[in-house]
């Protein structure tokens, strides 16, 4: 008994184990839901998957399937990045208690009973309980909110700190994950409200397939918005969640984080504001610049950061040994590459579609522009879910050789796989139809490896984290009773200034 | 040893992409006698059938007729040879315009007299002039001009006439006093007004797909055996039930009897949606996934626009 109870406090009682059960959750999805698409309806395994799970695929509800995936994996997503923020951001012990037990209980109960809904039948009952699980992740995003609450006292930074800062102490780097939040809050809403008018006439829909409909409501317009924006955010908060892993300090620091709580208020804005505004684009682009530039000073923080330890025995380092300490450690190298990566893939793509569209992309079928639409937006997702692997993986404590492979798999294989999702969906560019067959292959044959072996990892991955639950003095242990440790000092800390605080009330009654 | 046999398996997979691929426009297929007449009309009766994939309950005021398959190479040629002896087209050098693209192509050509332009974002303007029909030497072409006379490749005149613009479709149903079917009457011959479940039909055939029910990405037909994957063109009215060499087709008819309604080929449909001038194109190909042979779904270009997997019949 003691031997599953112990197990179940870790994986729902500590942010370490809430994190793993979380990317548990979506790789079991992954692996899973995976299997209906892509060489796998090829194989004839979608139809083998379809059969023994007693999938219910109508067609005409397939897009509407795909929403529930999404957002079942969004909301994970999101709750992952939630335990993190709650275990490196300052908070009271109570207040990350709270936030990640609500955020549980909504999250599991938004990916159970809404891929219920989506695949085993339309019983409206487990849609009730699907929008109750999202109500919970937004409930526990408003008490986020609340406990990130920069303005405190105690989360003010001395005059001397090497974090940004205002005048009088207020943590910029905290501000930037409370604006964060909160804009998350206010893009969930959006999303929130135009679904109420689902089945109030509003229908289902794929934005991709709308794109080129010169008329579209404003629902439809609120919905495009908040898909847009929730990703942004969720990336948003992943690069300040490396900025705090990696230590992002100094000018670089100082800098950017202004630039990033502008340019999240300014995209969230302009995202949302592309209901009633003509030019909200030209918003999410200014907003885009702050967010971005905020990314690249990270960037270039981490990588000087890396050279500078690498090379930190040596007194004048050539350039080959700068390159050398850069690579050493891909965990710690990856997040600012993917970064950089994603310029190529998602951003470059976004821009060149942008300003080529009437002179390229529209001459192109609606079905071309819609593959690079998705393309890379599944690119942006999929980035996003490495760098948290590269989090999660330092922090399991990965080290020596399955560190380097661990990370080089994914940086490299990844790398490929969207580069070749890239060029299949630019392939008008300097192939015909008539052709196309040599590229199209070999696109999606790299593709295919790529993914196919960044999953292999992330199975072999969790498989070790797996067979880690079943020692008694396994990485599991170690980090629950860390984490105990800490929480324990924590709360102690909070009790002597409790105590301190009652003391000095007293002493002014006594007065 | 393990990193070399990685390696050795990463480039035994990489050399298998590498293998030549069949130059589509280099093999001619076996012709095949589907026994499906491409000059046959089937009647769809006016009223209300549930439209797009929501079903909304649509009338159609009156009947009409469409061709039981998509018009295929030997009917545009011979279309080209009439309408060439009456003067109606041209061959040579034609300019085409596509968005703020204009380049020059040599083709089969003739008068189109233009759209009404609003000026709107992202609206394409479609100008008065001599247009693309057919252009001559693209890979893709299965039709072919000798100077003097248009003839099909001979494998291929009962594939369907792909290459051709909008602009060519409009013009081959014009020319009969025909028209392109508009999208709603597409859908309808292509779904009927049958309900399951109270939903319309996803298919012309009913609410599943098999492999041999169409053509569509990766559906192992016998032209894909000869092509690849990415497959080519069948004949019309192939996916009729008969067996060809073995290959077992699936009745793929829709309710009121047309094939190809799924897969095949892209069909051009007869709309010009205000303040975009987009062309839709209905039914799926030999190169969509399935998800895109669900009668309601839709792709769209510019009326310049042709392509090897897009063709078209024709309504009255």
């Amino acid at each position: 008994m003691h031997f599953i109870k112990d197990r179940f406090n870790y994986l729902f009682g500590s942010t370490r184990g809430l994190t793993l059960t979380a990317i548990a959750v979506v790789s079991i999805i992954t692996a899973v839901w995976g299997m209906l698409s892509g060489p796998m309806v090829e194989w004839g395994i979608r139809d083998v998957v379809v059969k023994l799970l007693n999938l219910q695929m109508v067609q005409a509800e397939r897009e509407a399937r795909i929403i529930m995936l999404y957002h079942t994996i969004a909301m994970t997503i999101v709750a992952i990045e939630v335990y993190i923020i709650t275990e490196i951001l300052p908070m009271k012990r109570h207040q990350q208690t709270m936030i990640n037990a609500t955020i549980t209980a909504g999250y599991l109960t938004a990916a159970v009973f809404g891929m219920a809904f989506a695949y085993w039948g339309q019983n409206f009952i487990f849609h009730g309980l699907f929008l109750l699980g999202q109500s919970l992740v937004f409930f526990a995003g408003i008490l986020l909110a609340t406990a990130l609450w920069p303005w405190k006292k105690e989360y003010r930074l001395a005059p001397d700190s090497p974090y940004a800062h205002t005048k009088n102490g207020l943590d910029l780097e905290r501000l930037a994950f409370f604006v964060m939040a909160v804009a998350t809050l206010l893009s969930a809403s959006w999303g929130a409200v135009t679904g109420s008018y689902w089945g109030n006439g509003h229908e289902t829909f794929l934005a991709e397939d709308l794109i080129r409909n010169p008329f579209k409501t404003y629902l439809q317009k609120a919905i495009i918005g908040h898909l847009h924006i929730m990703l942004t955010l969720i990336a948003v908060a992943i690069t300040l969640i490396v900025g705090r892993w990696l230590d992002f300090k100094g000018l670089l620091h100082r800098i950017a984080m202004p630039l990033m709580i502008v340019g999240t208020i300014i995209i969230t804005f302009g995202a949302l504001s592309v209901v009633w505004l003509e030019w909200a684009h030209t918003t999410i682009y200014v907003g885009s610049v702050g967010v971005m530039l905020a990314a690249l000073f990270f960037v270039i923080y981490s990588w000087d950061m890396l050279i500078k330890e690498g090379t930190a025995g040596i007194r004048r380092p050539t350039f080959w040994q700068k390159i050398k300490a850069l690579l050493s450690d891909p965990l710690r190298f990856g997040p600012g590459w993917q970064m950089v990566f994603m310029n190529f893939t998602v951003s470059g793509v976004g821009i060149f579609m942008a300003v080529k569209l009437t002179e390229i992309f529209r001459v192109w079928p609606h079905r071309e522009e819609r593959i690079t639409l998705t393309g890379h937006w599944h690119i942006l997702a999929s980035l996003i879910a490495t760098i948290i692997l590269f989090y999660f993986a330092d922090q399991s404590g990965l080290k020596g050789k399955a560190r380097k492979w661990f990370g080089w798999t994914v940086i490299i294989m990844s790398n490929i796989a969207f580069a070749s999702v890239t060029v299949f969906s630019m392939k008008r560019l300097f192939v015909g139809e008539a052709e196309q067959q040599n590229i199209v292959n070999w696109t999606m044959l790299l593709t295919d490896i790529g993914l196919a072996t960044v999953l292999l990892v992330l199975a072999i991955f969790m498989a070790w984290r797996l067979i880690d639950l079943f020692k008694a003095r396994g990485f599991w242990r170690a980090e629950y009773n860390q984490e105990i440790k800490r929480s324990a000092e924590a709360e102690i800390e909070e009790q002597r200034k409790k105590l301190k605080e009652l003391e000095e009330t007293l002493k002014e009654v006594e007065e | 040893m393990r990193r070399a046999m990685m390696l050795l398996v990463l480039g035994v997979l990489l050399l298998a992409a590498c293998a030549p691929e069949p130059n589509v426009s280099a093999i001619t297929p076996p012709y095949i006698d589907t026994g499906v007449d491409p000059e046959a009309w089937a009647l769809i009766p006016a009223g209300v059938f549930p439209f797009g994939q929501h079903d909304h309950p649509t009338l159609i005021e009156t009947d009409y007729e469409m061709m039981i398959t998509t018009v295929t190479n030997e009917q545009f040629a011979r279309y080209l040879n009439e309408a060439l002896a009456a003067g109606v087209i041209r061959v040579g050098e034609v300019e085409v315009e596509a968005g703020e693209q204009v380049w020059i192509e040599e083709g089969v050509a003739g008068y189109y007299p233009g759209e009404p332009y609003d000026g709107y974002k992202h609206e394409e303007e479609i100008r008065a002039g001599d247009k693309l029909y057919l252009p001559l030497y693209d890979p893709g072409v299965r039709i072919l001009f000798d100077g003097v006379q248009f003839a099909s490749i001979p494998e291929y005149r009962n594939h369907p006439a792909t290459m051709v613009t909008w602009f060519g479709a409009n013009a081959y149903c014009s020319f009969y006093d025909w028209r392109l079917p508009l999208e709603v009457e597409w859908e309808k011959a292509a779904r009927g007004t049958e309900l399951v479940d109270g939903r319309g039909l996803p298919f012309p055939w009913g609410t599943h797909i098999e492999r041999n029910h169409a053509n569509f990405y990766s559906s192992f037909d016998l032209f894909e055996k000869m092509f690849g994957k990415l497959g080519n063109t069948t004949p019309v009215g192939l996916f009729n039930g008969q067996s060809y060499n073995g290959f077992e087709t699936l009745n793929g008819a829709s309710p009121y009897g047309l094939y190809d309604m799924a897969g095949n080929v892209w069909q051009w449909t007869g709309d010009d949606y205000p303040k975009q001038h987009y062309r839709h194109m209905r039914g799926g190909s030999f190169y969509s996934y399935e998800v895109d042979l669900r009668v309601w779904k839709f792709n769209s270009a510019g009326p310049q626009y042709y392509s090897p997997q897009v063709g078209f019949r024709c309504a009255r």
